[in-house]
């Protein structure tokens, strides 16, 4: 008898640690969706077209175009794993005129507690070489890349600024252009201008459940940092940057553009 | 059976056989593969060429809807009897009448091609269209423009179902049709081919024989292989001024790379003039006197273009010339110039 009960309770025992891990487990099985927002600034207030602001070097502008490519995106948890959006569903081109277009959905992310996440401005080496069938959405150069892709050294605008100021050369309409792009080439070397964001949030975490919210990562970004820090850039010295040398200033410039403001679920 | 008897049914089945043959269509073929190339860089798996493919490729090629006032087609700046280059032509002659910076390039064996254009700026097949059209000086038009025409028009969309299996008409299988004309202008029939191949028609006179040694041994190094190109990128001395074209540096930005062009085919040659990335040499004559006489010093001219004593070019004697120009005229592929699948 005292066997019995002395196994009946083990028994017991062992089916309720299944029990509890299993409830445990549960909270963390399943897939939900994680909202990216790219909230375009401009210093401490939000960019608008027709605007006039003054950069680092005192310049007077305005912006008409803040287009950016944003693509392999990677969400990280608290503990370190990470989930990698499946590569081609991680291609987006965030357009300065069209709000819809920087608020990112990402779909079937495993549930955890995330905090981080890591993403390139611009379309990666393997994507910027890869067969003309493989590129189909904002990634199509005839279309959806619209304005975004250079044929002749083929590959993607990943930055595209154009605005106007007083100091910009009044015979081209006083007009501004920093188009960056570069991935380093497919054959032999050239300029790479591909940035890694990575973003750690101070103390809020995107909570990934089945069914559950969806959590939102907020970032800033601001399209004055183009213009300092490392390189404080003249509009009057360089008004136009179309792919050059000077690119590889900009993309400097703007690796530092974007903050993770917050989250919230 | 009486001997008669058996020769008249021997007759009605030789005659069944070849009445059979004579209704046999000639087989599409699609592009080959020479035994003395190297292996093709194009993947064809990912594009296979197919009758109707190739029979929508050359009808875009030749189609004026791809420029912006329907007035150039590819077939413009690339002839097919000049080896899809443009005769007399320096630079690239565009809508408007205006003119590029750079020399119509021959489009031959871009199955094997590494990097286009003179600067090497696309670095697959099917994106170089894109680039024609595009440019302000030549097609000055919107790929996605281009598309809507053709889905517009009353041919269009049932050769694109025969060749993609889809009326469907977008980005990829216009590119890929045009890649499947392209890929198809293979030149490897000419006499040098022949004797290279020991195949009949293959003659080479004594001149010929002597200036295909002294090209092995001068010219080879760049005009590798029997593409007769490395499909690298070179500064060949031509100028010491690079502000109007850096060429490679353009695209690379890399400082290294100012002032090189890619290493061209010297195939069908002849037919190819005017010569050079700018056009500005007319004949072979001069391209000889300017690699051994008149190659100009810069920072970045190719060091197998200087000599051990510092003096620039390639030492050529006068026999040397005649003998290297008497060997170029070996290159011409009168099957390929005069191919009628091919031209307009």
């Amino acid at each position: 008898m005292k066997k019995l009960i002395f196994g009946a309770l083990a028994l017991f025992t062992v089916i309720s640690t299944f029990s509890a891990c299993k409830d445990k487990e549960e909270d963390l099985t399943g897939f939900g969706s994680v909202e990216i927002e790219f909230d375009n600034q401009a210093g401490s207030s939000k960019l608008e077209f027709g605007t006039y602001y003054t950069n680092t070097a005192g310049e007077t502008l305005l912006f008409t175009t803040f287009d950016y490519y944003i693509s392999n995106i990677v969400l990280i948890k608290e503990d370190g794993t990470k989930y990698v959006v499946p590569k081609n569903e991680s291609y987006f081109l965030c357009k300065g005129n069209e709000a819809d277009t920087r608020l990112i959905k990402i779909d079937n992310v495993p549930a955890g507690d995330y905090t981080k996440l890591e993403f390139i401005v611009g379309v990666d080496s393997a994507k910027s070489v890869s067969p003309i069938s493989e590129r189909t959405g904002v990634l199509d150069p005839a279309t959806g890349a619209n304005g975004h892709y250079w044929s002749w050294n083929s590959g993607y605008i990943f930055m595209k600024m154009e605005g106007t100021s007083p100091v910009a050369p009044a015979a081209t309409g006083n007009a501004f252009q920093y188009h960056v792009g570069l991935f380093g080439g497919y054959d032999s070397p050239t300029l790479n201008n591909l940035k890694t964001i990575s973003l750690t949030a101070s103390d809020e975490v995107a909570i990934v459940r089945e069914g559950g919210e969806t959590p939102h990562f907020h970032l800033y970004v601001d399209a004055m940092e183009i213009f300092g820090t490392p390189n404080t850039i003249s509009i009057a010295a360089k008004p136009f940057s179309h792919g050059d040398a000077f690119s590889s200033q900009l993309s400097a410039n703007y690796a530092d553009m974007f903050v993770l403001d917050h989250i919230h679920n | 059976m009486k001997k008669s008897t058996f020769y008249w049914y021997l007759g009605v089945i030789v005659l069944f056989f070849t009445a059979c043959k004579k209704d046999e269509k000639v087989l599409f073929t699609g592009p080959f593969v020479p035994s003395n190339f190297p292996q093709p860089t194009y993947d064809l798996s990912v594009n296979p060429v197919t009758e109707a493919g190739f029979s929508l490729g050359k009808k875009l090629f030749y189609e004026k809807l791809l420029s912006r006032d329907t007035t150039i087609n590819c077939g413009s700046c690339h002839i097919s009897f000049s080896a899809f280059s443009h005769p007399e032509h320096p630079t690239s002659h565009g809508i408007d009448n205006q003119f590029g910076r750079r020399n119509s390039i021959a489009i031959q064996n871009v199955l094997w091609k590494k990097g286009f254009f003179w600067d090497g700026g696309v670095p697959n097949l099917d994106l170089v269209p894109l680039n024609a059209i595009t440019s302000v000086v030549e097609m000055d038009e919107d790929p996605a423009r281009v598309l809507e025409k053709l889905r517009q028009h009353p041919a269009y969309p049932a050769m694109f179902k025969a060749a993609f299996g889809s009326e469907e008409i977008n980005t990829a299988t216009f590119l890929q049709a045009l890649s499947q004309f392209m890929v198809t202008l293979v030149s490897a029939n000419s006499r040098y081919d022949h004797y290279v191949r020991g195949e009949p028609g293959g003659d080479l006179n004594a001149e010929e024989l002597a200036g295909l040694e002294v090209f092995k041994l001068k010219c080879a190094t760049c005009h590798a292989t029997d593409l007769f190109t490395d499909h690298q990128y070179r500064n060949n001395g031509l100028l010491d001024d690079f502000s109007f074209d850096r060429g490679r540096n353009e695209v690379s930005q890399l400082p290294e790379d100012i002032g090189k062009f890619q290493v061209p085919s010297l195939r069908n040659i002849v037919s190819t003039d005017p010569y050079m990335h700018n056009g500005k040499l007319k004949t072979l004559e001069k391209v000889l006197e300017h690699y051994s006489s008149g190659v100009k010093e810069s920072p970045t001219l190719d060091p197998l273009l200087r000599q051990a004593d510092g003096t620039l070019g390639i030492p050529l004697s006068e026999k040397d010339k005649t003998n290297i120009i008497s060997f170029l005229k070996t290159l011409t592929d009168e099957d390929f110039l005069r191919d009628t699948r091919f031209s307009e």
